[in-house]
Parts: C-alpha cells; structure tokens; sequence
C-alpha cells in the first residue's frame, strides 16, 4: 500500500466536471423534474398576472352604436358628422332595417335626417341610449357650429402607474422572490436530510460551502426566469411602468433572492422532516405577506409598528421596487432598504453555516 | 489475504460512545489490516454502526483513538475524506438525479475519480445508466450506492450492512462487487448480521455485542473455537424438558446448550454422539420433535458466546 503516503495528483477538469457546477446542476435537476414546484414558482404568478391581466386591461371608451336612416335629405352630412365621433359605431341603414336594429337593440339610437333638422328615435329607459342620443347630438351641433362656452379639459383617472395594478406588480414580484427562494431551499435540503443524503454528502471531500453555495447559484438562474415572467407581463400586457432604471430594478431582486435564500437555509438548517420545515416556513412567511404591503400599503398599520414592519425583508423588497419602478428613484436613494437586505443576508447566511445540520 | 505484519489499515483503541441513556460502544479495540476484508458481525443495537461511523469521522467520540490510513479525523479530514469509500446504511440517493448523473456528482468531489462509465459498468448498471434512481430496484440501489463509494478509488472502503434487505440474488451480485474490490488490494470494512455474508466476504471478523469486542479471529478460527465438528439442534414435544449436564454427560458430546425450546448439542461425530442421546431421551419418556445436524456456524459462535440468536427471525 505504497500509494497511502503519497500525494494524489489533481487532475485538471472540464468546469462541468467541476463539484460546484455539479452540485448547481444537481439542483436544477431536481428543481425541473418536479412539475408541481414548476407549476407554483412559475406558473402560478403567470396565472395571477395573467387575471390580473384581464381585470385591468385598459378598456377603450366603449363606443355606442346608433344607425343613420339613408335616403333622407342632408342624411350626407349628419352621417358625417356622427361618423367624426369617436364615441359612435355608426351604421347607414334603410327605413325598415334601421327600425328592426333599434327593436332588437342592436343600436341604441335611431337617427333620421329630415333636411335641417334631425329627429332622434330612441328607448329612454336604456341608459345607453340616453348617452348616444347626448353624443350624438353634441357631434351634430358641434358640426354645424356650436361653441361651447365653458371651456373643459380631462384627465383621465387611467395613467399608467397610480392602478392598483401598479402598486401590486412590485408586491407580487417580491412575494414571489420570498416564496421562491424560501421553498424551493426548504424542501431540498430537509428531503435531503431526512433520507440521510446530507449525511453521505458530508461523508465525501465535498467542501460543505459549496453545497450551500450552489443552492444560492440556481436561484440565481431561477431568479432571472421568474423576474422575466412577471415583469415582462407586468410592463407588455399590463402597462406597468419601470420608471427608473431596470438595472436598479435588477440589483433589488438579486439581493433579495439572496436575502430570501438565506432566510431558507436557515430555517431548514435544522428541520429533519418536510412538515417540520413547513411549519417553520409559514411561520416566518405569512407576516410578512400581511404587513409587507403586498396587497396593500403597509402604512395602513399604526405607526407604533412601523420601525418592525420597514425591517421586515419583503417590506425592504417592496419598498424599494415600487420606489424605483412608479417613482423612478434611484438605487442610491434606496440605501436604506437596500442594508435591510444585506443585514438579512448576513445575518442569515452566518447562522445557517453554523446552526446547519448534515445528519 | 494479507500477512499479520501488513500495515495497519484502521487501529481502534478504547473506543467509547454514550447516548443520553445507552452506551453505544464501551471500550471497543479492532486491528485491520491493509489489504484485509473485515467484518462487524453483531446483532441491531451492538454498536456496529456507531463504531464504523465514528470511523468514517461523521460521530465523535466520548473517548478512545482511532487511526484511519495512519491519519487522525482532527488532523486531516479532507486528506481522510479523499482517501475513504463509504457506504452508509440506508442512504436514499436523490431520486430524481439518473444513475450517471449520481455517479458524475460523486466523482465531481475527488480529486482522484475513476471514470463514471468503468464504475457503471463495474457494478452492472450499463442498462440503467439513463434512468432515474426513483426507477432502480432494491438490489439496484444497493449497487449504485456502492458505486458512489468506489467512484473515488479509495483505498480503505467501509460498507454498513450493504445487504440488509435485499434478496438472495442481490446479495450474491454485491458479495462479487466486494470480491473484486477486494482482489485489487485495498481493504474492506464490513458491517452485517448475517454469518453467512461474513462467512463468504470477510477475512477477519470481530463479534461485537453491547459496545465490546467478544471474538476475535478468521472464520474458521471461530468456528473452530467452538469445538465442534457438528451440531445437533433438537426439540422435544409437549415442551418436555431434559437437564442440560445430562446431555453434557453423554459420549462424543463436548457441550450442551438450550436457548428458548432449542437444545444444541456440539459433537465431534454425529454417530457417536445420537445413540447416546436418543437411549437418553427414551429412558426419560421425553418424545423428539425435531431433530436436524449442520456444520458449525459463526451463528453458533454467537450463541455460544452470547446465548442469544444473531437475529431475531
């Protein structure tokens, strides 16, 4: 047995072949051939901002239907007139057609040109009705040269940024970085505990920072998938605006991914079985989706609690997204909530290495 | 097998472990040697498992020394790490991961690996080489683990109870993986509770009940020390009974033994010895219910030390 004293010769290796690239792969193995875990960490939030989608599309004004009855003298120029409004679908129809449309509601309003003057055929009751007979009587006065002598002017209510779809992108972007991070740990290294793979791993050369530390490297790769989903739905399908700048917006997530995965390690640092390590999860999880202002502001909470709830990790998160996405700060503005979250990271990455179990 | 004067591969000393309420291993000594196949052979709840795993440096100690490859765990752990295969009991591999990917994150740690593909086909996984663990058998998964053990070339390997609960034809396939491990040089430490798996595999075994070393020797050496060229097992019916220095007393029967129901005679021929018993047995009106002879066992060493069976079956 000569070769128990000698040195062993390091081979050089691909960095495939490499343990932490091993151990990342390992996990997103694991994380991929797991439907279920797809679903909720990337589907779900699909299906949340896809309803959310629908609820909140922007609905242009409804325009109403009303039918002009041809054949009339000066019919030429009140179908014009109407025809400018964007208000109106206006329809051209013969004398028993256009009365058989307005029986069967398919227009709200009847229009027919009598020379200078027009009579208006319509169902009071329809509230519809009454509104295209108002527009439709604007439009014909307007053309014909009334000025109005009150000058109006609108905002419309809808501007992008100040929705309640707007306020709750960033929330749920957060909850889900929380969630994901939290989770998708949890589960792994407690299922790996308890079938004593911890054990085995830490009965090889593997160096045990690198098993941590591949977790933290896939989330990485999960992170930019997640983060693509729902911001790519929130600023395409939604119109939710990134007001300051996507880097910043970037940097906010990635830190709190980490946060988050230190938050992960830590609880499943001990928790020998899966409904242990949930417990714990929703323990340290469902605070923070109530006061974090997920769903709505945190600011609706008394001011005593205040101090705890802006410590809170998602609040951090939240805080800062939304202050960069609706309002455009910048990242240096957001120092604040930015050493909340590394003060997390911290303080959880070092109590996880030193609490964590391998059998 | 290797010569007494082989440099030791594994030297415990005074080896103690306790548990909130048990002594787990109690002033426990063993000597392997380089090159040696050796094996724990002890009933659930000897110790066997604490010893080898506190010999692959994953339990501490409360006292004693223990030299793994002329190295200490608090000296060189990741020098030890390297240079030990081990295979612990009833591990579950990640289930979704395939056997080569298993194979290829095991050999990802050492920096001396043997090629994933010469280790599949070492332990006959060339078919299961895409599919996942989830997919393997029970025989299947024994070998895989096995093969995460092998996969660092190491030069001590320590296996705990590699067959428990697998059928016969599994337990044949990973005694031949063994063998051929074995056949290399390297040396081997084996946990079981089966005398047989001992029997075939290990060059030296130590019998170990309550924490301590109880025998020590080749397989033939203990069986050797029970005197005995033949045992004879018998039952009586109507749970009759028959004193144990009468038997003793009998020609050609050099000792006598009853645990439960069961009377074991050790006999140095079994024509010498039946005659004597069966006058014995009809001058006392006591009716045989069964009667068998076999050739002395580590079974019967164990009983012989202990008056308890191996195991519990």
């Amino acid at each position: 047995m000569s070769e128990h004293g000698s040195a062993r010769v390091r081979k050089s290796r691909r960095l495939v072949e490499r343990p932490l690239a091993q151990l990342t792969l390992v996990r997103m193995r694991e994380f991929f051939r797991e439907p279920e875990a797809i679903f909720w960490t990337f589907g779900f939030p699909l299906l949340l901002a896809g309803g959310l989608a629908i609820a909140f599309r922007n609905k242009p004004a409804e325009a109403v239907p009303v039918a002009v009855v041809s054949g009339a003298a000066g019919s030429e120029r009140v179908i014009a007139a109407l025809k400018a409004d964007s208000g109106l679908v206006v329809d051209v129809l013969g004398d028993s057609a256009a009365a058989a449309s307005l029986r069967m509601g398919k227009v709200a309003l009847l229009v027919e040109p009598r020379g200078d003057s027009v009579r208006y055929r319509f169902d009071s009751d329809r509230a519809e009705a009454r509104s295209a007979r108002m527009i439709a009587d604007v439009a014909l006065q307007r053309a014909a040269g009334r000025v109005d002598p009150v000058a109006v002017s609108e905002s419309r209510v809808t501007e992008a940024g100040s929705r309640y779809i707007d306020f709750f992108l960033p929330g749920l972007l957060g909850m889900n970085l929380m969630g994901a991070s939290v989770w998708s740990i949890a589960f792994s290294v407690v299922t790996a505990r308890s079938k004593r793979l911890l054990k085995r791993l830490s009965a090889t050369p593997m160096r045990r920072g690198q098993y941590l530390a591949s977790f933290i490297l896939s989330r990485l790769v999960f992170l930019a998938i997640e983060v693509g989903v729902i911001l790519g739905i929130g600023t395409w399908m939604l119109g939710v605006p990134v007001r300051g700048s996507l880097v910043a917006v970037l940097a906010i997530t990635l830190l709190a991914a980490l946060a988050f995965s230190g938050i992960g390690l830590l609880i499943s640092s001990r928790a020998r079985t899966v409904e242990a390590v949930s417990g714990l999860a929703n323990f340290v999880l469902f605070p923070m989706w109530i006061f974090s202002g997920v769903f709505f502001a945190s600011t609706r909470f008394p001011d005593v609690v205040q101090p705890l709830i802006k410590a809170l990790p998602l609040t951090a998160t939240n805080d800062a997204l939304r202050a960069v996405m609706l309002q455009g700060a910048t990242l240096g503005s957001q120092a604040l909530n930015l050493a909340i979250l590394t003060a997390w990271l911290v303080v959880t990455f070092v109590a996880a290495l030193r609490l964590f179990q391998w059998r | 097998m290797s010569a007494p004067s082989a440099p030791l591969a594994l030297s415990v000393r005074g080896l103690v472990k306790r548990y909130a309420d048990v002594t787990a291993v109690d002033g426990l000594d063993l000597e392997v040697r380089a090159g040696e196949c050796f094996g724990l052979l002890g009933p659930n709840g000897a110790g066997k498992t604490t010893t080898i795993e506190i010999c692959e440096g994953l339990t501490a100690a409360d006292a004693g020394e223990v030299t793994v490859l002329g190295r200490r765990w608090d000296r060189h752990p990741r020098e030890l790490r390297e240079r030990l295969g081990i295979c612990l009991q009833d591990t579950q591999l990640s289930d979704k991961l395939t056997v080569e990917e298993t194979l290829t994150l095991f050999a990802s740690f050492y920096d001396v690996a043997r090629p994933v593909d010469d280790v599949i086909a070492m332990v006959s996984l060339g078919e299961k080489r895409a599919s996942r663990v989830v997919g393997l058998s029970g025989g299947q998964k024994q070998r895989l683990a096995v093969a995460c053990a092998m996969v660092g070339e190491p030069e001590l390997l320590f296996l705990d109870e590699p067959t428990t609960g697998l059928d016969p034809q599994s337990r044949r396939q990973l005694w031949e993986l063994v063998e051929r491990f074995k056949s290399t040089g390297r040396t081997v430490v084996l946990t079981t509770h089966y005398m047989e798996e001992a029997e075939v595999l290990c060059d030296r075994v130590a019998i170990v009940d309550h924490g301590k070393v109880i025998a020590l020797g080749t397989p033939r050496e203990l069986v050797a020390s029970l005197d005995a060229e033949h045992v004879v097992d018998f039952t009586l019916a109507h749970d009759a009974e028959v004193a144990l220095d009468l038997l003793q007393a009998l020609p050609g029967v050099r000792s006598a033994r009853r645990t439960a129901g069961l009377y074991e005679l050790a006999v140095g021929a079994v024509h010498e010895a039946l005659p004597g018993l069966l006058a014995l047995l009809a001058a006392r009106g006591v009716e045989l219910a069964e009667l068998k002879t076999h050739s002395p066992t580590l079974e019967d060493v164990f009983v012989g030390l202990t008056g308890r069976a191996l195991r519990d079956e």
